[in-house]
């Protein structure tokens, strides 16, 4: 018996070694950064222990403006985009002829670099002084007035945040309600065809109910997804997202890292642990929610 | 090759840990099973038979007791070295590989001297699966093979590296019943072939009664009988084993041995002289009864299910453990349908008495 | 007759309504494939951008690939996107082997550690990976790109239900006829398990191909810029922000690799993604 112990240890070993140091010791590790104060990266010494770091992120203006900007994205885009995916699945699931064609097409985004289509969207939106830009040209037609949706008013550029972060997260949770939906049994619509309801009835009483588990997964992971949007804001306002006004709680967490302002990691520590404070807490609060309210079956 | 098992035991830990204590699965098993027969080993499901087979196997470690194989006490032996085959239920076929691929696949883990060159690995292949019927199917998938035809690739892969010993769990229970007729002749001509010593599990007692030389009959863990299949079901030892064999199932009734006579309620129907006053259960078997109108056993009539050759009477008594009471007789004697009481003269060989208390086998009747 | 007509309108609304998400989404393919294949002269006189072309040229993916070391950043990219997942396979398939099948003391208590690790964002543990690279000189790497992302519990986690679903009795058969637990893992499981373990695969280069935050924080030396890396230093820095067709030739060169990977596995790809996968 013995020797079979080994044996399975011996299996574990490299998945254990990697994940200790690349996932157990930095979890540790930071939380000593977040209390340690006053860290030099230089000379890798610090005056104490304490909150200062966390009173220092909370306090700084580019922070709450990221928190601000974390909180837009996660407000817009996890209702409307759920929503939206359930209209869009809802149709999927009722036709027959192209039906593969329009997954197909839809779930494109899912494998393509956002970076890279993140600069087609810009170059769609940006006004320069070639071009107003695609969509620009679009409001003209409509009688608008053009705006610089990448370099303009803050409020144009949260709709381009928000729109380009939908047309990113809707292909998986369009995938992912299209099985759901799929996956319900064929006989409680015939039954409820007989018993006289309406579409509109099945769909409240019979489809919801159904899927509500998933429905609410996906509202879970879009929260958190949403809560570590950080790319997609690079791939549209580039990489100094503070002076662009746009930043996220992640980038911050890399700003204070690396790059230009970066060589604080204690800061970055605090503003991680803060992000994951209130990933845990909204996760939970989503899963009491949850357990109240979907049906299981 | 004999087979011995002596005092053999395994306990497991409890799986709820709030319970102290230990299952026993097998308990001081001891019996020798004599060198090229098929024995069927026969239980309800959780009486311990796999397990059982996974202690000769050596797939399991024995807590207790020893295991030989012949003269050689394999007890502390890896399965690999004891030489035996194994056949599972679900057949246990490696779905990605061909038929051959599957059979060959013991082979392919020979080391040394005894590794065999792929010609020779053929050679066996196809002999072996000749001996199974499987001639020109070697090239298949095993999920285009029929339940029958996968089973026969598992017990080839078994019988490729001729084993001492053949194992076969449940080997018939995912199959339907037609092919289960089949393939139950078919392992009871193979093992005559061969003449493998072969070791049977299973909870089918029809199975096991038909194609065994010797059946063992297990009730949680312990051993109850062993005997050739008649002479079980001719003289079952206990209420359980009485219970256990015979399709439909023996009839039980609560019964008192009174002034040398055995009675069901208020009907004195057979002598049992010689045994004191007691409570008894008195089991009949379906076939014990004979319609008899001055028989002295009175049942209230229910209906008659016509089975082709023999008719099924369904007929109801209060001292009857059961719902009620299923008799087979020849259809000539068939008694009229709608007639309120059926009366039954009983066979004495057929009726057996367990003491109440112990469910033990006591006396006889005449 | 009133019935079918009703159902015909509304199977036209709803083909209306997927027809034109379906533009929304392929626009910008088709918009990066135009500009793309537009002349740079051409381009940069449209004030009103057109719809097609009457010339495509390729002249623009020739700058692409030469005004920035495109070619490179795909051999870092192809090298670490390989890398990565082979050595993932290499550490994943063991421990999942070891938690479906084997026993050893401890195992069930490694296996709640494991999953209580999954709970944990890579933002959270970055910052002193970051370190770590950087301690150990393996910034500009190839190894600091590849180490920190070797291991993943959830594909783990996923790979040892799938191997939890090979029945006992295989396992027992191969013992009895003595296979060795490698030999078993090899022979019997993994090939079992294949389906499941291209679709890891595929979602672990989806992830690869597509990763940005972590070779940006190790790599500041363009050398060792993975396609990402490339498209955002272009955007910044590389060829002038004027030379739109240009840069849209390289973005059309990186996406295009996981777009046919994905059209021939489409069906592998969407399956694995809503077994096992997340945004991004």
């Amino acid at each position: 018996m013995k020797k079979n112990d080994l044996k399975g240890w011996l299996y574990l070993l490299p998945a254990i070694l990697f994940l200790g140091i690349f996932m157990v010791y930095p979890l540790i590790d930071v939380c000593i950064y977040s209390i340690e104060e006053n860290f030099n990266f230089a000379s890798q010494s610090f005056t104490g222990y304490g909150l200062h770091n966390f009173r220092y992120v909370l306090s700084d203006p580019y922070f709450v403006q990221a928190l601000k900007n974390t909180f837009i994205i996660v407000v817009i885009t996890v209702p409307l985009s759920t929503g939206f995916a359930l209209l869009l699945s809802l149709a999927l699931s009722s036709i027959r002829p192209l039906k593969n064609a329009f997954q197909t097409i839809y779930f494109l985004p899912y494998v393509t670099n956002t970076l890279a289509v993140g600069l087609v969207f810009m170059i769609l939106f940006k006004k320069t002084d070639y071009t107003d830009g695609l969509v620009n040209l679009l409001i003209n037609r409509f009688g608008g007035a053009s705006v610089d949706f990448i370099d303009g008013p803050y409020w144009a550029k949260i709709f381009v945040m928000c729109f380009y972060t939908i047309w990113v997260v809707l292909p998986f949770k369009v995938l992912i309600l299209t099985s759901a939906l799929a996956s319900v049994n064929q006989e409680y619509y015939k039954a409820a065809k007989v018993d006289g309801a309406g579409a509109g009835r099945i769909f409240v009483k019979i489809t919801l109910p159904m899927i509500s588990p998933t429905v609410f997964y996906l509202i879970i992971t879009g929260f958190i997804g949403a809560f570590k949007a950080y790319s997609d804001e690079v791939a549209l306002f580039g990489t100094d997202l503070n002076a662009a006004g746009m930043n996220t709680i992640v980038g911050y967490v890399y700003d204070m890292l690396y790059g230009n302002s970066g060589g604080y990691p204690s800061y970055a520590a605090a503003a991680a642990l803060i992000l994951f404070a209130i990933v845990f807490t909204i996760t939970y609060i989503n899963l009491r929610i949850s357990k109240k309210t979907v049906s299981y079956n | 090759m004999k087979v011995v098992l002596d005092g053999l035991t395994k306990r497991f830990p409890n799986r709820n840990k709030k319970e102290a204590g230990e299952v026993v699965a097998v308990d001081h098993f001891t019996f020798e099973i004599p060198d090229g027969k098929l024995i069927g080993l026969l239980g309800p499901s959780g009486c311990g038979k796999s397990t059982t087979l996974n202690l000769i196997s050596g797939l399991e470690e024995a807590t207790e007791g020893r295991v030989f194989f012949g003269d050689h006490d394999v007890t502390k032996l890896p399965p690999e070295e004891r030489g035996v085959g194994l056949v599972f239920q679900n057949y246990a076929l490696y779905p990605h590989m061909t038929v051959e691929e599957n059979i060959i696949f013991p082979l392919t883990n020979l080391k040394g001297s005894a590794r065999l060159s792929r010609e020779e690995m053929h050679k066996r292949a196809v002999q072996t699966a000749s001996l199974v019927q499987l001639d020109g199917l070697l090239e298949r998938k095993p999920k285009e093979l029929s339940g029958g035809q996968q089973q026969r690739v598992a017990i080839a892969r078994a019988l490729i590296k001729t084993p001492e010993v053949l194992l076969l769990d449940e080997p018939l229970s995912n199959l339907d019943a037609r092919l289960r007729l089949q393939t139950r002749e078919e392992i009871r001509r193979i093992q005559r072939e061969t003449g493998i010593t072969t070791i049977f599990v299973t909870h089918d007692q029809d199975e096991a009664m038909s194609i065994s030389d010797m059946i063992i009959v297990m009730k949680a863990g312990v051993i109850q009988q062993i005997g050739k299949p008649q002479e079980v079901y001719d003289n079952p030892v206990n209420l359980f084993v009485a219970q256990f064999l015979g399709t439909p199932a023996i009839n039980v009734f609560n019964a008192k041995v009174k002034d040398g006579g055995l009675w069901i309620g208020n009907d004195r129907v057979l002598d049992a002289e010689g045994v004191p006053d007691m409570e008894v259960y008195a089991a009949i078997r379906p076939e014990g009864f004979v319609v008899d109108p001055e028989g002295p056993m009175h049942c209230g009539m229910d209906r008659l299910e016509v089975m082709g050759r023999d008719t099924s009477i369904v007929s109801v008594n209060d001292a009857m453990t059961g719902k009620s009471i299923r008799s087979i007789v020849p259809a000539e004697s068939v008694p009229d349908a709608d007639a309120a009481e059926v009366r039954f003269s009983l066979k004495p060989n057929k009726v057996f008495m367990f003491d109440a208390k112990t469910e033990e086998r006591v006396g006889a009747v005449r | 007759m009133k019935y079918s007509i009703r159902k015909y309108v509304s199977k036209t609304f709803i083909y209306i309504f997927l027809g034109l998400w379906a533009v929304a989404v392929l626009f910008p393919f088709y918009w990066m494939v135009l500009t793309s294949v537009k002349e740079y002269g051409a381009y940069n006189a449209e004030y009103v951008p057109k719809f097609f072309t009457a010339a495509p040229t390729l002249e623009n993916y020739a700058a692409a690939f030469s005004g920035v070391p495109l070619a490179r950043y795909f051999l870092n990219t192809v090298i670490f996107t390989a890398a990565t997942t082979g050595l993932m396979m290499l550490v994943i398939i063991p421990a999942a082997f070891a938690f479906a099948r084997l026993e050893f003391k401890g195992r069930d208590a490694v296996f709640a550690l494991f999953l209580s690790l999954m709970m944990i964002p890579t933002e959270l543990v970055v910052i002193t990976n970051f370190v770590t690279i950087t301690d150990w000189n393996m910034r500009n790497s190839y190894l600091g790109l590849i180490l920190p992302s070797v291991t993943s519990v959830f594909y783990i986690y996923l790979l040892k239900e799938n191997f939890g679903m090979i029945p006992d009795e295989l396992y027992k058969a191969a013992k009895v006829d003595g296979t060795s637990d490698l030999k078993y893992l090899c022979r019997i499981m993994i090939p079992i398990a294949m389906p499941t373990i291209v679709t890891i695969i595929i979602l672990k280069v989806i992830e690869c191909w597509n990763s940005y935050v972590w070779p940006r924080l190790i790599t500041d030396d363009s050398r060792y810029f993975l396609v990402s890396n490339g498209i955002q230093e272009l955007r910044e820095n590389g060829m002038g922000r004027e030379n739109i067709p240009a840069m849209m030739a390289a973005v059309v060169a990186i996406s295009v690799p996981l777009i046919i990977l994905f059209l021939i596995f489409r069906n592998k790809v969407m399956e694995g993604v809503s077994r096992g996968g997340t945004k991004g």
